[in-house]
């Protein structure tokens, strides 16, 4: 069976401009960050971002990757409305095509399911559809007769998620309460890289944890990326809860200082930068 | 110590879940959160809280079950939930916006997005929680339409099936849409607000009945839980601060 650990920058090597990319996570909660850090390094842009979104948006739309963002929302949770998404939309610097987070989950559904589309009670009545003027709806062929927005597959070139544990061969781990939607973004690609907290032996993975934390299938995953601190400054229950002051001053600091300070080195120059301003905070 | 206008708005939310049964409560913001809790505290025992993320638990905060993003999700489609969500603008009709501001394409202002809004207002009750009412919030027409309201839902019949929006609680009041047409009602002023106050700060033509009764009182018992367990540290008053009557 074959090893599929690599370095963040080599999945990214993986990857080229104009692809549609789906990110795992939600809001500011388990985000792939050192895989996106590694993004913003490389030269990719013209992007399709597939998310619920949080700084991973944000970041990516700061640094002019985004050519289009699918999405039901862009938070930091703590911090409601993501400062550089919101300066992104409002001077029109990308696509959006905004559906509602039910429909978004039966998009990427029926990616996994190699489905065109799934019906689901959404969008209908709202402006979702005003502005998807592409979206089709689908009548029940039996005897209710209800009309149902035709959700398309949400099929993604490839997925970047980030869990807990994983072994070389892709079996990815949660440990913390909500897996999120990262086991779909997995099947719902061509390829998937996955990050994580710490890669251990296969056997390691149950020895304190059910079965049922294996959250990605390794027949899903075509890279394993280990990154601690991979998630930071998103939440990564158990082994981290956000980082709320940083995460404050990516959200108060005007995008080309944050990323000069924090961005322009590799991810240890990226975790230094962290120590360096919270050595400098606690002063 | 006379009752809060943050305390009347608690019970105003509380009120949303009566008679609600074994269903999810889904309070979003501080207030509709004491008011759900208050509710499965008192009148509404059988009602399913979380912790706010994927866990539901007792009011005590002991585990009773697991609930993540996709099985919520999953949960709002069955209709067992009642939410209270947020409403950046909202119309006559109860039509409500959180994604933006302005035109759509290059809006004034980003909001939330979209987030679960048609989702919710088309499979499960749905009611709004405005804790600053004015005319920026409630409006003769939102810039973009996330939760159907009541004339939209009408054009869409079988699609809206279990379509109602229950209610809509404000800093100033609480109205529904118990009217032949499904146009917003004053349903009760929280003591010290006035008609004048309400209607000035709306900016559609608000139905006012010939009596308007008073948000009801709390009981010594819910005032005793709204102070002293579930917000001791006095946090409802940052959110709702005592008004000016009028």
């Amino acid at each position: 069976m074959s090893d599929k650990t690599m370095t963040a920058d080599e999945a990214v090597s993986r990857l080229e401009s104009g692809m549609t990319l789906g990110i795992g996570g939600w809001g500011s909660r388990r985000k792939p960050m050192a895989l996106v850090r590694a993004l913003l390094r490389s030269g990719i842009g013209d992007l399709t971002i597939v998310s619920y979104g949080g700084p991973d948006v944000g970041m990516l739309a700061a640094a002019g990757r985004i050519r289009k963002l699918v999405a039901g929302f862009v938070t930091l949770d703590s911090i409601p409305l993501e400062p550089h998404y919101r300066a992104a939309r409002e001077s029109g610097a990308f696509e959006l095509t905004e559906v509602d987070e039910g429909m978004f989950l039966w998009g990427l559904r029926a990616a996994a399911n190699r489905l065109p589309f799934l019906p689901v009670r959404a969008g209908i009545g709202s402006d979702v559809m005003r502005v998807n003027p592409g979206l089709r709806t689908v009548t029940s062929p039996y005897e209710d007769g209800e009309t149902f927005v035709a959700m398309p597959a949400l099929r993604l070139d490839a997925a970047l998620v980030h869990v807990n544990r994983a072994d070389r061969l892709g079996n990815g781990q949660y440990l913390g309460p909500d897996p999120y939607f990262d086991d779909l973004f997995c099947e719902a690609a061509d390829a998937a890289y996955v990050s994580c907290e710490r890669i251990v032996d296969t056997a390691e993975l149950t020895k304190e944890a059910a079965p049922q934390t294996l959250l990605v299938k390794r027949h899903t995953v075509t890279g394993v990326v280990e990154a601690p601190n991979g998630a930071h400054f998103t939440s990564c229950a158990p082994d981290y809860g956000r980082d709320e002051g940083l995460q404050k001053e990516y959200a108060s600091t005007p995008w080309p200082r944050f990323a000069e300070r924090f961005l322009d080195g590799d991810e240890q120059g990226y975790q230094a930068a962290v120590r360096d301003w919270r050595r400098e905070q606690g002063r | 110590m006379s009752v809060t206008r943050a305390e009347y708005c608690v019970i105003a939310c509380a009120e949303t879940w009566r008679g609600a049964g074994e269903i999810l409560a889904s309070p979003m913001g501080l207030i509709p959160s004491l008011g759900a809790r208050l509710a499965r505290l008192t009148f509404a025992p059988d009602l399913l809280l979380t912790d706010g993320e994927a866990t539901l638990v007792r009011p005590d905060g002991t585990p009773e079950g697991w609930l993540p993003y996709r099985q919520h999700l999953a949960l709002v489609a069955g209709g067992r939930r009642h939410v209270m969500m947020g409403a950046s603008q909202i119309d006559r009709f109860g039509n409500q916006n959180i994604s933006c501001v302005g035109d759509w394409a290059r809006p004034r202002r980003q909001l939330l997005g979209v987030r679960g809004a048609t989702l919710n207002t088309l499979n499960n009750p749905t009611s709004y929680w405005v804790p600053r009412h004015s005319r920026r919030v409630f409006v003769e027409q939102v810039d973009m339409v996330c939760g159907v309201g009541y004339d939209r839902a009408a054009r869409h019949p079988d699609t809206a099936r279990y379509h109602h929006i229950a209610r809509v609680v404000s800093d100033l009041g609480v109205f529904d849409f118990a009217t032949p047409d499904h146009t917003m009602r004053l349903a009760s002023l929280h003591p010290g607000v006035g008609v004048e106050r309400v209607r000035e700060a709306t900016d559609f033509a608000l139905v006012v009945p010939q009596d308007v009764p008073y948000t009801r009182e709390p009981t010594a018992k819910e005032l005793r839980l709204i102070r002293e367990v579930l917000d001791p540290g006095g946090a409802r008053a940052r959110e709702v601060p005592e008004a000016v009557s009028g």
